[in-house]
């Protein structure tokens, strides 16, 4: 063949390293959600105190700090879950990630709870003022991602229960667990900008 | 290639010859006739200058590679010595563009301090111009004036300076005033207010577009500034301010007026319409067009616009009110009375 | 030789009928294929927008013309632009992209087949939506239709009050789609240049093409979420009553136009980069000679993309930004000059002391560098910010992006067309009729965009449907729609050329340009898996080696 008569000099392939498609793939995805989340992040810091009715942030929102503990601790057990599956300790891997599903829960159903009291009991909805549009908006999109993450944390779990998952799936798990972080990273900003910067 | 730019260059300096005291309808911007436009003029010329030489060197060595090193018969054996690259030269050409660049960026931040920076002195004019979908209203706080589409300044002389300060709002979207021989553009922006300056000299009435798209009727909305000198620009704002003189003729027009719902948009002062929506008409008929610049202000077209705006300006805000020729005559007569 | 021909056994084609062949296309995972369809795709779409120019520029050939209502006008250039950005720009690149990068690193697919062809389908359908808005948007009567608000939709316009009906929906959700598409394709091509490379090929020994897809894409991925952000923000205010552009409740107008641009003007060079990759392969091939300052290349396009995120708001100088922030921004705009000059140099540098030989792919790119360098200079010239206010909105603005966009970005496309097509058809275009296209194109560029340069100085600002005589603008539009005839036809050339050099061509072999990148060593067109055996590298020039073992690449790197 044509390919041979260059090959003859030319390094061992065996030397050849390059890095996974995978890791490579999701670290774009973190990169192009990234970009989403900051314009979100700018629209929210640039209307700070620019409605023109009530109420506002610092009538209304209080810190979430329970809901804030649940999901980064969420963070902590994906990590035990993913090293317990790394030692090949099934059960173990399975309680930890199961708990990462119920915290990812229990931070959404205190996210339902604030906002059943936002509109409900202060009246603020999407369209109440800018103060909600943004709030609305940037909260809204970052606990999308948390649905996403359950999503993908469930299907996990029930095919681990099924006992389909193995070894193999050892980068995919990882995967998982880069996009959690991730959500949980846009949480700490959120956070800051929202309940602290905006508050 | 050369060619263009070389028409470039004629182009700016044939239409630079400022056409003095008269209307000058081709708005070229290398034809100021006032001050900002002037500066940013002497400012460009520079740069062209700068681009000019940058593409006839670049342009020059490109055509003389081709040449050059063209193929030639008889080449078919061989191959050119192959060349990787030269640190030196990347270097050469890395530092050059890098100081043409220092060069432009000093004049261009002097340029625009100079021009944005600049406080009005005592005895300026102030106007606020506030866009609509497709008309401009024009108002003097200070003078107590409001009118449409055509804004009236006095010319600034040597010894009497006065640049005309404007407030740039907007009560619906976007837009954008340019009047390329008085200044470059600046945006009207709801909810955000824009200022700019203009200063001309020469009394003229200067043309101009609205140049930022804004919907349907983008392209007819048209300004005009007309430049007075400053006795007769003292005489207009004597008579804009006086309040109309309710007379006794076209009396049925002027209940015509009322009890359609021209009210609801218009205003006429010392009267009760007060609309808000659509220009003022308390003095229509000292104006030059209608329909912001659209047509002249004739009887004729006046009579057509009255009975169908939409057949001088497809799409524009004023509906068809579905009046009998009659009543179009009435409201005529009293439109004429608004001098 | 590596002009020898693989003597691969001659397979005869069994016989598919149409729908088979429209089944494989649709069910096909195998790059090369996705990379036709996208460009395919992008040529019906480049002709749909094309005809839609044709129409603008006969409504503006006399003052005061009344061929199209302004309404129809106004969606015309609407759609005009989107399509050509979204609908041709993005697709063109990613169908090269997809095309040329595997074979130029010796892999045999991308690294995620299914998804591209997601990326695929997302982009048609998307254009598909955005075309269905002229059938089925009919909203309130007289409100329906295309969007008419602008390619780049400046609120509040887009707003429930001036916007009604659905016509800007249908513009949000196709551009969110073909959004989609275009980041996923973009991923997968990152991911693809930096995990299949074959063995011996580092990322200094890319050909360039493969670096600055490498770059482009980066850029899609960070800047087009900008983009879906603004729109996601605008559907919540169309549809959830929110107040992000909504300036009666303390909105910002400014602030779309913020987020457009943090998009907008990176994408310019998501779009120019790829037609610089083809220059900087056709240009040394063409020359007989590597390309000068492969590194200093490298370097210079990643500085473009860095200093491109921080130019944007030189799209806005005219929105009265204080004369600080319009100090900075024409600053970094001068910025971009420099890595953009020092391309030029480097192409200018190949080229000399080469043997120039001026085939069709050659011609197209010395095009190239005239009209880029003119773009870039009316772009210095817009960069200042006094000057900037005169010119933005006008035709001058107009005459140079497409000075940027067409005499840029499309000739350095039409460039990697001619020198690829072989590749890919296993067919020469047609020289003849070839020179026929780039001659009329060349001069119907020039008479269409030279002129609307002094349209512009003269005061005519854009989208305008109309215009009264008598303000210096009638000739000069009349040239001009002369000029877009001019091209119109020359399309019409490269058309015909495409179908009849598919059929009738010459036959290509491998290597119809005596070139040196990894493609040229596959047959022409390439088989499925792309290299029998996969490759091994240890230049960037492969091909030179093999042909010249006396005076090898290897020993200079």
């Amino acid at each position: 063949m044509i390919n041979e008569a260059y090959t003859s000099e030319a390094p061992k392939a065996t030397e050849w390293k390059l890095p996974s498609p995978r890791k490579v793939a999701v670290v774009c995805l973190i990169l192009t959600e990234a970009g989403l989340f900051s314009i979100f992040v700018a629209g929210y810091l640039f209307y700070i105190g620019k409605s023109l009715t009530g109420p506002t942030p610092h009538e209304v929102l209080g810190l979430p700090v329970l809901a804030t503990i649940f999901l980064l601790s969420s963070s902590v057990t994906i990590v035990l879950a993913e090293r317990a599956f790394n030692r090949d300790r099934v059960g173990l891997f399975k309680l930890f990630w199961f708990a990462t599903i119920v915290l990812a829960g229990l931070f959404l159903a205190m996210t339902a709870v604030e906002w059943h009291k936002l509109i409900y009991h202060d009246g603020l909805t999407i369209s109440t003022n800018l103060f909600g549009t943004t709030f609305y908006s940037l909260v809204g999109l970052h606990a999308t991602h948390v649905v996403v993450g359950i999503c993908l944390l469930s299907l996990v779990f029930v095919f681990s229960l099924l006992g389909f998952v193995n070894i193999m799936h050892r980068e995919r798990l990882q995967m998982i667990s880069w996009y959690w972080h991730f959500v949980d990273a846009v949480w700490v900003v959120v956070f800051a900008v929202v309940y602290v910067i905006g508050r | 290639m050369v060619f263009v730019f070389s028409l470039f260059w004629t182009i700016c300096f044939l239409h630079g010859e400022p056409a003095l005291g008269k209307t000058d309808s081709v708005t070229n911007i290398f034809g100021p006739l006032s001050q900002p436009a002037q500066e940013i003029k002497e400012t460009s010329l520079l740069v062209l200058a700068v681009c000019a030489v940058i593409f006839v060197v670049v342009g020059g060595l490109l055509l003389y590679t081709l040449v050059r090193f063209r193929h030639r018969a008889g080449d078919e054996a061989s191959e050119p010595p192959q060349v990787y690259g030269s640190n030196q030269i990347e270097l050469a050409w890395t530092v050059l563009p890098i100081l043409i660049v220092l060069v432009l960026i000093l004049v261009t931040s002097r340029t625009i301090a100079d021009i944005q920076n600049r406080k009005p002195p005592s005895g300026s004019v102030h106007a606020t111009v506030v866009g609509h979908q497709w008309w401009w209203e024009i108002r003097y706080p200070e003078l107590g004036i409001v009118t449409a589409n055509e804004l009236h300044v006095p010319a600034s002389t040597g010894s009497n300076r006065q640049p005309t300060f404007l407030k740039l709002q907007s009560a619906d979207v976007a837009h954008s005033f340019w009047v390329p021989q008085l200044a470059g553009k600046t945006d009207l922006i709801p909810n955000r207010e824009n200022t700019m300056w203009i200063e001309p000299t020469n009394p003229g009435t200067y043309l101009g577009n609205c140049a930022e798209y804004c919907g349907t009727q983008h392209a007819r909305m048209l300004i005009r500034v007309i430049v007075q000198s400053p006795d007769e620009f003292e005489r207009w704002v004597r008579d804009q301010q006086q309040a109309i003189s309710i007379t006794t003729s076209a009396a049925e027009g002027r209940r015509s007026f009322f009890a359609n719902s021209c009210v609801n948009c218009h205003s006429i002062r010392g009267t009760s319409a007060q609309g808000k929506f659509g220009p003022d008409l308390t003095h229509l008929m000292s104006r030059e067009t209608l329909a912001s610049g659209v047509v002249p202000n004739t009887t004729e077209n006046l009579r057509l616009w009255v009975r169908d705006p939409q057949k001088i300006k497809l799409g524009c805000l004023m509906p068809n009110m579905q009046m009998s020729d009659r009543e179009v005559d009435q409201i005529l007569a009293y439109l004429q009375t608004l001098k | 030789m590596a002009t020898q021909e693989i003597a691969l056994p001659k397979v005869k084609e069994p016989d598919v009928s149409i729908i088979e062949r429209l089944h494989g296309l649709v069910m096909t995972v195998d790059h090369k294929k996705l990379g036709l369809m996208y460009i395919g795709t992008a040529l019906i779409f480049l002709v749909v927008a094309g005809l839609m120019a044709v129409a603008i520029r006969l409504q503006l050939v006399i003052p005061t013309n009344t061929l199209l209502e302004p309404d129809v006008f106004n969606r015309f250039f609407t759609m005009h632009g989107t399509s050509m950005v979204f609908l041709v720009g993005m697709p063109i690149i990613a169908g090269f992209g997809n095309y040329l990068v595997p074979l130029m690193i010796g892999a045999r697919d991308m690294a995620f087949p299914r998804l591209n062809a997601f990326g695929y389908w997302m982009f048609l359908f998307g254009g598909l939506l955005l075309y269905f808005s002229y059938l089925g948007a009919p909203g309130l009567a007289g409100h329906g239709s295309a969007p008419d608000v602008g390619w780049f939709a400046y609120a509040p316009l887009t707003e429930r009050a001036f916007s009604r009906g659905h016509s800007t929906d249908y513009w949000i959700l196709s551009l969110l789609l073909t959004s989609v598409g275009s980041t996923v394709s973009a991923i997968n091509v990152i991911v693809t240049a930096i995990t299949l490379r074959c063995p011996g090929m580092k990322l200094m020994r890319m050909p360039l093409l493969v670096w600055l897809m490498l770059v482009t894409n980066f850029m899609t991925v960070l800047a087009l979420p900008a983009l879906s952000a603004a729109q996601i923000m605008l559907l919540i205010d169309r549809y959830l009553g929110g107040h992000f552009f909504d300036t009666q409740a303390g909105g910002s107008a400014v602030i779309w136009q913020h987020f457009f641009w943090i998009f907008g003007h990176p994408e310019v060079y998501i779009l120019m980069i790829p037609a610089f990759a083809c220059l900087s392969e056709v240009v040394p091939v063409f020359s007989r000679k590597p390309i000068f300052g492969y590194p200093v290349m490298v370097g210079a396009t990643a500085m473009i993309g860095l200093i491109s995120v921080s130019v944007w708001a030189h799209h806005m100088f005219s929105v009265g930004m204080t004369s600080v922030g319009n100090t900075f921004f024409a600053i970094s705009t001068f910025m971009v000059a420099v890595p953009t000059g020092i391309k030029i140099f480097n192409w200018l540098g190949t080229m000399y002391g080469g043997r120039i030989r001026f085939d069709l792919p050659m011609l197209f790119c010395i095009a190239f560098l005239f009209q880029f360098l003119v773009a870039g200079l009316t772009g210095v010239m817009l960069a200042v910010a006094p000057l900037n206010w005169q010119l933005t909105d006008s035709y001058f603005v107009v005459a140079h992006f497409h000075y940027t966009l067409v005499g840029g970005f499309l000739f350095g496309i039409f460039a990697g067309f001619y020198y690829w097509y072989p590749k890919a058809v296993g067919r020469m275009l047609d020289r003849r009729l070839g020179l026929w296209h780039f001659w009329l194109f060349v001069i119907g560029f020039h008479v269409t965009f030279d002129t609307m340069h002094f349209s512009g100085i003269l005061g005519m600002p854009r989208r305008i449907f109309t215009y009264d005589a008598g303000r210096g603008w009638d000739t000069l539009n009349l040239v001009t729609t002369l000029g877009a005839f001019c091209q119109a036809v020359s399309i019409l050339l490269l058309a015909i050329n495409i179908v009849r050099s598919a059929g009738k061509g010459k036959l290509a072999g491998n290597d119809p340009w005596d070139a040196w990148t990894l493609e040229w060593t596959t047959s022409s067109p390439p088989p499925e898996y792309n290299f029998a055996t996969i490759p091994v590298v240890r230049c960037r020039r492969p091909l030179w080696d093999l042909k010249h073992p006396e005076d090898p690449d290897w020993k200079y790197e």
